[in-house]
């Protein structure tokens, strides 16, 4: 019978139906960070039991590091705090951490796919919601809580409810200046930040086949902020070729096999679907949030709408009606796990080169690797960035949520490459956040105010 | 907090109107930096009651009544965004044991499940009409029965919707179920020998 990605990859997964009926589904591959685990290895000791399989857990550090300087101990004692009780229990039951002195520290779903940890066809948690990101590989992957992770560790299993799921098809070509995050900020503005609660979502059509593994992880990432735990595309060409050559990917004739058990994991032609929406890639302009939460959008040269909620509205300071483009920002933040990879920062390079920040904005660049930044400062992107007046950071979640230094002050609006808009998301209160893509940054940050990127320069469509 | 059955929950209430009310706000990332659970009640919504105190007014869970409350009652998509688990652990030490709304976000509502925290459904009329009838008089005693499925207070009743996985096992005490996991081991390391990973 015909199947989806998501029954091929549970059901290899499914250890047993539990007496509540849920799945007992094993995990593959483990990822723990910082700041969600240290309870759960509390939980952990307190119940005598061990790590079950340090072999399937990988660790790093990435919420709460600072950007700036990262010698230690941390001028924030609870960071310092928080990153020792890590490196602790990692070596106490022989976890690899992947910790600043590496080389390979970064956000958790930045390393995952970068040293090939993340391969199709596993199933991947993290205690963290934005774990959706590995689905881009054609992996089950989704965030858990902290009680969950201990579960993992104890047990290397999670107890589950099957998801429906919903196929997601676009197709045509994008125009330039649209990016797989006008795709993703788009398929949430129509279906709603609910829309996808109880769904894995399936991102296919000829448009998603022609993204490169950087863009899907884009969009597969902000499949939470719709709603969907899980979110995944089908793996081709693109995904093996991506993970070819990767420090845990398989080598030889064991990558030619590898490969070819993946394509068989893509869905059948003729799987049925809880659900099929499709979207014109034609019809996706350059996208900017404009109130508190990630469905809250709009293209940058349309008007609020007027049925705009209006508590967002209050708390953004603006009026149904009024254009986004031309909205004073103060900050510029480019990075996240959404949009802090290598290809992100290069298309924000583009716009950026021989020009200036504004004055007043304050800009910043978060490589999401030690990788990333090491790549980027090969090709000189640093300095193109340094030259325009961005401050060329350290690996981290940074600004995205605001954990360590890196924070908004007072009512600050803020062009953020992240993934959520939330009411006090970048550290302060009264802070407001404009989701949009790298380049719709880089070009807010020169202009002082949000604008059409295709204004700045001119691109090719693809 | 122990692995006991819950078969129903009761108490007073507090009323908390708003969709898509996110774990960044229940309980914002800054006190996220601690390596224990202990104390995060005092921080639950800490921005929006801060922010509502500037405003002149009363956050909910400032007003006099919110003092004992037991019972949360929402709108859509409670618990949308960050999968912290500091969300629902806030909650429960501020004393909650039952979130009543209209819908609960996947991830919010499993870690609630993981620590006992009965997160229940009515539909949105129903919603209403018990946010207008707790607003009415807030020491009214909220009651959710989760073995009859239905939730009543003044004298009036709804039925609830919560997925038979979550309610069996609130009712049995399996919501904590680390050990279920672990028990015929031998199953799992059969599944993990068939799975033809790299590493």
């Amino acid at each position: 019978m015909a199947q989806t990605l998501f029954e091929k990859v549970w059901n290899q997964h499914a250890v047993r139906q539990l007496p509540t009926g849920q799945t007992q589904l094993y995990i593959g591959l483990h990822l723990i960070h910082e700041v969600t685990s240290p309870q759960a290895f509390d939980m952990l000791r307190a119940r005598g039991w061990t790590v079950r399989a340090p072999h399937r857990t990988f660790a790093t550090v990435d919420h709460i590091v600072p950007t700036a300087s990262v010698a230690r101990p941390f001028q924030d004692a609870m960071a310092e705090q928080m990153t020792a009780a890590l490196e602790k229990s990692c070596l106490e039951h022989k976890i690899p951490l992947f910790d600043l002195s590496s080389g390979r520290q970064g956000i958790v779903h930045v390393i995952g796919p970068e040293l090939g940890l993340t391969q199709p066809g596993m199933t991947i948690a993290c205690g963290d919601s934005h774990t959706s990101t590995h689905g881009a590989f054609g992996a089950l992957a989704f965030g858990i809580g902290t009680s969950q992770v201990r579960d993992v560790l104890a047990s290397q299993c999670l107890a589950m409810t099957p998801l429906k799921v919903r196929r997601i098809s676009v197709s045509g070509n994008l125009a330039a200046g649209v990016y797989a995050k006008d795709i993703i900020l788009t398929i949430i503005q129509r279906l709603g930040v609910e829309g996808g609660v109880g769904f894995a979502y399936e991102y296919a059509g000829d448009t998603i086949e022609r993204l490169t593994m950087d863009e899907r992880m884009t969009i597969c990432n902000m499949s939470i902020e719709g709603g969907a735990r899980i979110g995944y595309v089908n793996p081709d060409e693109t995904t093996a070729d991506y993970l070819a050559g990767r420090l845990f990917a398989p080598i030889g004739a064991n990558f030619v096999a590898a490969k070819k058990r993946w394509a068989a994991l893509a869905s059948d032609p003729g799987a049925r679907y809880d659900d099929e929406v499709s979207f014109r890639a034609e019809e996706i302009a350059p996208t900017v949030t404009w109130g508190t939460n990630p469905g809250q959008s709009i293209g940058v040269g349309d008007r609020l709408p007027a049925g705009a909620d209006p508590d967002s509205l209050a708390f953004m300071g603006f009026r149904a009606g009024q254009p986004i483009a031309g909205t004073k920002v103060d900050v510029a933040f480019i990075g996240s796990c959404t949009n802090g990879r290598l290809s992100d920062l290069r298309e924000a390079a583009r716009v950026i080169a021989g020009r200036k920040v504004a004055p007043n904005v304050r800009a910043m660049v978060v490589p999401g690797s030690q990788a990333v930044r090491k790549a980027a400062e090969k090709e000189g992107l640093h300095e193109i960035f340094q030259a325009a007046g961005f401050d060329w950071r350290g690996a981290g979640c940074s600004m995205c949520l605001a954990m360590n230094p890196d924070r908004l002050n007072g009512s600050e609006v803020c062009a953020s490459s992240s993934n959520r808009n939330f009411k006090g998301r970048q550290g302060s209160p009264t802070g407001r956040t404009l989701l949009m893509s790298p380049a719709m940054v880089a070009a807010a940050a020169i202009e002082g105010a949000v604008v059409d990127v295709r204004k700045i320069l001119t691109l090719e469509g693809r | 907090m122990e692995n006991s059955a819950i078969t129903s929950v009761s108490g007073h209430a507090i009323v908390l109107r708003g969709n898509d009310i996110d774990t960044d706000r229940i309980i914002p990332a800054r006190f996220l930096k601690t390596v224990t659970f202990d104390g995060l009640d005092a921080n639950v919504f800490f921005d929006d009651r801060a922010a509502m105190r500037r405003d002149g007014g009363v956050h909910p869970f400032d007003a006099p009544a919110s003092i004992g409350a037991t019972m949360l009652i929402v709108n859509k998509n409670f618990g949308c965004g960050s999968s912290r688990e500091h969300a629902p652990q806030a909650l429960y030490r501020r004393g909650f044991r039952a979130v009543v709304g209209e819908s609960f976000a996947d991830i919010f509502f499993s870690n609630s499940l993981m620590i006992g925290l009965a997160c229940v459904s009515l539909g949105a009329d129903d919603i209403e009409s018990l946010m207008k009838i707790v607003e009415g008089n807030p020491a009214l005693v909220v009651a959710v029965n989760l073995e009859s499925g239905v939730a009543t207070a003044g004298g009036k009743s709804w039925p609830i919707q919560l997925p038979p996985h979550a309610r069996h096992a609130l009712i049995s005490g399996q919501w904590d179920g680390a050990g279920l996991l672990l028990q015929n081991y031998a199953d799992v390391e059969a599944v993990d020998a068939k799975l033809p990973y790299s590493f």
